[in-house]
């Protein structure tokens, strides 16, 4: 068979091999003993042709179903402008390796620079990094951070109101490591603050949470930097980057480090990756920050170029006493996102995030309407909303009915935190992107299996 | 060949101690900033926290390295050379001028275990 | 010519996109309850404000400024950049896939499970290990997986005083950081004269206090751990564990396997080894798999083909948890898949045989020019010094690397393994043909040539790209990293 990806024809290989000066390819793999050498092809299926494998992966696909999302948790079917996807195709940007020759890397030094940029700008912190793979390993970098910001601390606070992903994230971090997570409990949907101080023992390192948190609820940070400030302890929040259009930023509330998911920004569902985790730190974090930066410089003209910098904090340089491990993050994200928030700009990340706000209100005014639902605390919410059933059996009617419409309905919350006490709650996200009929579908099918 | 100056004593963590009264004032010697190339950038330990022997206190950064300093002697921080915060090259241009770190009540017997000129001269002939 | 920041094209006013009208009932927006005020954004971030076409001009601009495996020959090393099929990226835009919903209810993601599965059934034959995770995001993420799994093996038996990990000097820095997340002691094992792991110093640092000896093999020098399978019984012998760095997977693959080698546990680089994209740094994708024994410790959920389909198993009580917001970079392990079907049992066969032939001929090419200090028969990639050079000449491996950006290719990795000093690794991988080969030598040896002649000209370089040598200390020495 002739591979189309491997040019090599018989002529090639004989002139090759003579002069290597060898007889056969299996002569270059002498130094492995003939019981590591495989006598037979491994057992995976033979080669196909495009047309074979599109045929076959077309095939699979249609085993796939898609209806109107009303799904969030951390991914969310937001407007995507076509720049996006057209220009993060350019192939240039999508098979070159990360820019260590800058010279031949300005290109996609500077759109990182760009990222960096308006990373910062939205979050109001200083310093961004290049990325990070999604939300929940940046806030387990976040705690890295914390620990080596403080002398000899070995605990990080995480609320109960995170997502329960990113809490599953950072309870790995922790295993085995002698760190720890420490939860403070919620009250109400959000973070129960009043005994912060209590909690601000010697060993703690820091605080983690999260608005828009895990039931969509905003959470009040008023005066809780201060607190942790005082005990030589960072803040971070953890949020979803679009919120920031609407909500308090992380700077605003004195965060040390923002951190989160760029998804909603220019990122398709795609079963929920590649994602994209962003973080950003106040100046005084910049030499613990993980991951690339890309910083302007020039060169022997005085002409503006970028470089990757800072480089001694990273594995490459510094091994077992880098920031952390990461090498390979989602530039291919990041630029996506990039592109988004080019094509937007500011107006159109405020007219996003209010229309979310505005539908997903709308959505869940009527829900309330209904018998057999509510929704349960008065707190402000964004784009999502817990709507909690009376019995179980009648949650499952009413996810069962909806998708029979075309309809997925929302996430059902036990299904990431696999507990008890959550089986009743379903989280409906609504973006700007739900168009009032889809909206008034969703309506006219819960009143009819809620009646 | 770089400088040793016989005055003070030094680790073979390429640190060196000058005693001053009852304060011990750490640097890098010559070998350390030659190995390292132009600094970047001192991280410098906060003041007013004790530190054990060998525990990592500082780091000084060039532009593809990074080197941990270990503390040679247990004490504690009483002051930093601020200095380095703006002009981290001064390291470069003497470090034996500019120190990183000062420790107060520092162990006597720490310091007294360190290496004299001629031993660490030896040290580094030996690597 | 530079290409301006797009905010310094903005203009108050200017729109790249539009939102649909929002067409609510009138007046429900005025009837909304009030966000707290001292909840609310204050400041405005700065964002570009510009038509669509100034957004299409600029990124087109910056994409003109990079440089991918599709521009040109990249024969950096250790970072397998192979050709990346235009059928995967078809593919993976398909609206059957990118809008399927991480958390919608599994019966309507059966083609996304089983893409999934099928690939973890056919990476496990590849590798000859039992089962895997496709959670992590990149090979530096399925390091710290497979450490972590390592860990909470030893916590489990007991042994919590197994607190070391042994990693060869020659050995790429995510393992020793890797190791480090994960609370381990990183030690560091010698090479011998030949370039391989020194057995002496290995046996004298094998106890009871080794949880894991990190390997990559064949190694960064482009040798294969001959001894392999010795050391695979010194180590487990002493009761520790072997972990394979799959970075250079592309030299085996479907000739041998890290199973049969002795491997506990591994993690691939499906963006080295399985032609996805690397995306100008990601995202990549690095699953892990293991053998029986570490199998129960896999991140969760697991997937498993049930009676109704495939679904996800939580009920995993070793496991060491998640290590992603959801299940793994998707869109690449698609590519990957689409890679694994098109290939066939032969062909990455043929992939990996094809990767050594190019790599031993570029070698012979120039090994009556160049000190390659490593290795007569190498296998995917091999390492030239440039050290006699630049006590002869003054040149560096750094200003060889620049001369060839100004020939139209990529350099080869410089300054790395450590081992060697002034060094350039080059692999070629499968996908060059022995005409670009040609001309690769014939461009290097030019370069060399001509500065044996002239030093000072390939100091300059590069001279064809839009900006020359970067400062990097005043980069370091005062950040500029945002606007």
């Amino acid at each position: 068979m002739v591979y189309p990806y491997i040019p090599h024809t018989d002529e090639d290989r004989r002139r090759m091999l003579e002069a290597i000066g060898v007889s056969s390819i299996e002569e270059l793999y002498s130094s492995l003993t003939e019981d590591l050498l495989l006598s037979d092809s491994v057992p995976i299926s033979h080669g196909r042709t495009e047309d074979e494998v599109l045929r076959m992966i077309t095939a699979i696909a249609q085993r796939n179903s898609t209806g109107i999302p009303f799904l969030g948790c951390g991914c969310y079917d937001h407007l995507v402008p076509s720049t996006v996807q057209t220009l993060a195709s350019l192939p240039s940007f999508v098979t070159a390796y990360t820019p260590y020759q800058a010279e031949m890397s300005q290109g996609l030094l500077q759109v990182i620079y760009e990222f960096q940029s308006m990373i910062c700008e939205i979050t109001g912190m200083d310093i961004s990094n290049a990325s990070l793979y999604d939300g929940a390993n940046a806030a387990a970098e976040a705690a890295t951070i914390m620990i080596s910001h403080k002398r000899k601390s070995s605990a990080v606070l995480v609320s109960s109101t995170i997502h329960p992903f990113t809490l599953q994230v950072l309870n790995t971090w922790a295993l085995g490591t002698g760190h720890e997570i420490r939860l403070i409990p919620e009250r109400q949907g959000v973070t129960d603050l009043k005994k912060l101080d209590d909690l601000l023992q010697e060993e703690v390192a820091g605080l983690i949470v999260q608005t828009p948190n895990r039931y969509g609820l905003l959470e009040d940070f008023s005066g809780i930097a201060d607190t942790l400030h005082a005990k030589g302890c960072l803040l971070a929040i953890s949020s979803d980057l679009l919120s920031l259009a609407m909500q308090k930023s992380p700077a605003e509330w004195g965060a040390d480090i923002a951190v989160g998911d760029t998804q909603a920004l220019g990122l398709p569902l795609a079963f929920g990756g590649p994602s994209c985790g962003y973080m950003a730190v106040s100046t005084a974090l910049m030499r613990k920050i993980p991951g690339r930066i890309v910083g302007a410089t020039v060169d022997k003209q005085g002409r503006r170029g970028y470089t990757l910098t800072l480089q001694a904090r990273e594995q490459h340089i510094k091994r077992e006493k880098a920031s952390s491990n990461v090498c390979s993050n989602q530039a291919l994200a990041a630029l996506m996102t990039t592109i988004h928030l080019s094509s937007l700009g500011w107006g159109g990340m405020v007219e996003a995030a209010k229309q979310s706000y505005v539908k997903a209100h709308y959505l869940a005014y009527h829900l309330a309407q209904l018998p057999g639902m509510t929704l349960v605390w008065d707190v402000p919410f964004w784009c999502e909303f817990p709507l909690v059933f009376s019995d179980a059996k009648k949650m499952r009617k009413f996810l069962q009915e909806l998708r029979n419409e075309g309809i997925f309905a929302g996430v059902r919350l036990s299904g990431l935190t696999r507990q008890v006490k959550d089986e009743l709650v379903l989280l409906v996200a609504v973006t700007e992107k739900r168009s009032r009929e889809e909206l008034e579908l969703y309506l006219a099918a819960a009143r009819r299996v809620m009646k | 060949m770089s400088s040793i100056p016989e005055v003070l004593k030094y680790s073979k963590d390429h640190e060196w101690v000058r005693l001053d009264g009852d304060k011990a004032y750490v640097g890098i010697t010559d070998h350390a900033q030659e190995e390292l190339g132009e600094i970047v950038f001192v991280e410098l330990p906060p003041v007013g926290e004790r530190f054990g022997k060998d525990e990592e206190i500082a780091t000084v950064e060039s532009v593809k390295a990074a080197s941990a300093i270990y503390n040679p002697i247990e004490g504690e921080v009483v002051a930093v050379n601020e200095d380095l915060d703006d002009s981290p090259d001064l390291v470069n241009t003497d470090c034996y001028k500019h120190h990183l770190y000062v420790l107060g009540s520092f162990s006597q017997s720490d310091f007294e275990s360190l290496l004299d000129a001629n031993a660490y001269g030896a040290f580094l002939e030996s690597l | 010519m530079s290409e301006p920041l797009l905010i310094d094209k903005s203009k108050k006013g200017r729109k790249a996109y539009c939102f649909p009208a929002l067409d609510l009932p009138r007046g429900f927006e005025q009837a909304l309850p009030d966000i707290p005020a001292s909840m609310l954004r204050v400041k405005a971030a700065r964002l570009p404000e510009v038509a669509e076409l100034d957004v299409v001009r600029h990124f087109t601009k910056l994409s003109t400024q990079s440089f991918g495996v599709d521009n040109g020959c990249y024969p950096l090393g250790s970072c397998t950049m192979k050709y990346n099929p235009k059928l995967g990226e078809l593919i993976a835009q398909l609206p059957a896939f990118t809008t399927i919903h991480p958390l919608q209810d599994l019966s309507t993601a059966q083609g996304s499970l089983s893409i999934m599965y099928n690939l973890l059934e056919d990476l496990s034959s590849i590798t000859g290990m039992s089962w895997g995770s496709l959670q992590p995001c990149a090979g530096a993420h399925g390091e710290y997986t497979g450490l972590k799994m390592i860990r909470a093996y030893f916590m489990k038996k007991g042994e919590t005083k197994r607190t070391k990990v042994l990693v060869p000097i020659s050995a790429h820095g995510t393992n020793p950081a890797s190791a480090a997340m994960n609370g381990f002691d990183v030690v560091t094992i010698a090479s011998d004269r030949e370039g391989l792991v020194d057995m002496d110093d290995l046996a004298s640092k094998l106890d009871d206090s080794v949880a894991a000896l990190m390997l990559t093999n064949p190694n960064t020098l482009g040798l294969f751990e001959k001894n392999i399978l010795k050391i695979s019984s010194m180590v487990h012998a002493s009761g520790g564990l072997l972990y394979y760095d799959g970075a250079n997977l592309n030299a085996i693959m479907g000739m041998a396997t890290p199973g049969d080698m002795g491997f506990d546990v591994l993690h691939l680089n499906l963006h080295k080894t399985f032609s996805t994209p690397h995306g100008g740094g990601g995202p990549g994708s690095g699953p892990v798999m293991v053998n029986d024994i570490l199998r129960p410790f896999l991140p969760k959920p697991d997937i498993e083909l049930t009676d109704g389909g495939y679904a996800y198993s939580w009920d995993r009580p070793d496991s060491i948890g998640k290590v992603s917001m959801f299940w793994g970079n998707f869109l690449v392990l698609l590519r990957a898949y689409v890679y694994v079907l098109r290939m066939g049992s032969e062909g990455i066969r043929a992939a990996s045989s094809h990767a050594v032939l190019n790599a031993n001929y570029l070698k012979s090419r120039l090994e009556k020019h160049f000190d390659i200090p490593y290795g007569t028969k190498v296998m995917h990639e091999f390492v030239i010094s440039c050290e006699s050079l630049k006590k002869e000449y003054g040149i560096t491996a750094q200003d060889i690397a620049k001369g060839l950006i100004d020939e139209g290719y990529h350099p080869p990795t410089m300054y790395f393994p450590s081992l060697v000093p002034e060094a350039l690794m080059l692999e070629p991988t499968e996908s060059e043909s022995i005409e670009t080969l040609d001309a690769f030598a014939d461009t290097l040896i030019a370069i060399l040539e001509r500065a044996k002649e002239d030093p000072l000209y390939l100091k300059g370089a590069p001279y064809t790209t839009p900006v020359g040598r970067l400062d990097e200390v005043k980069a370091v020495k005062e950040p500029d990293l945002r606007y």
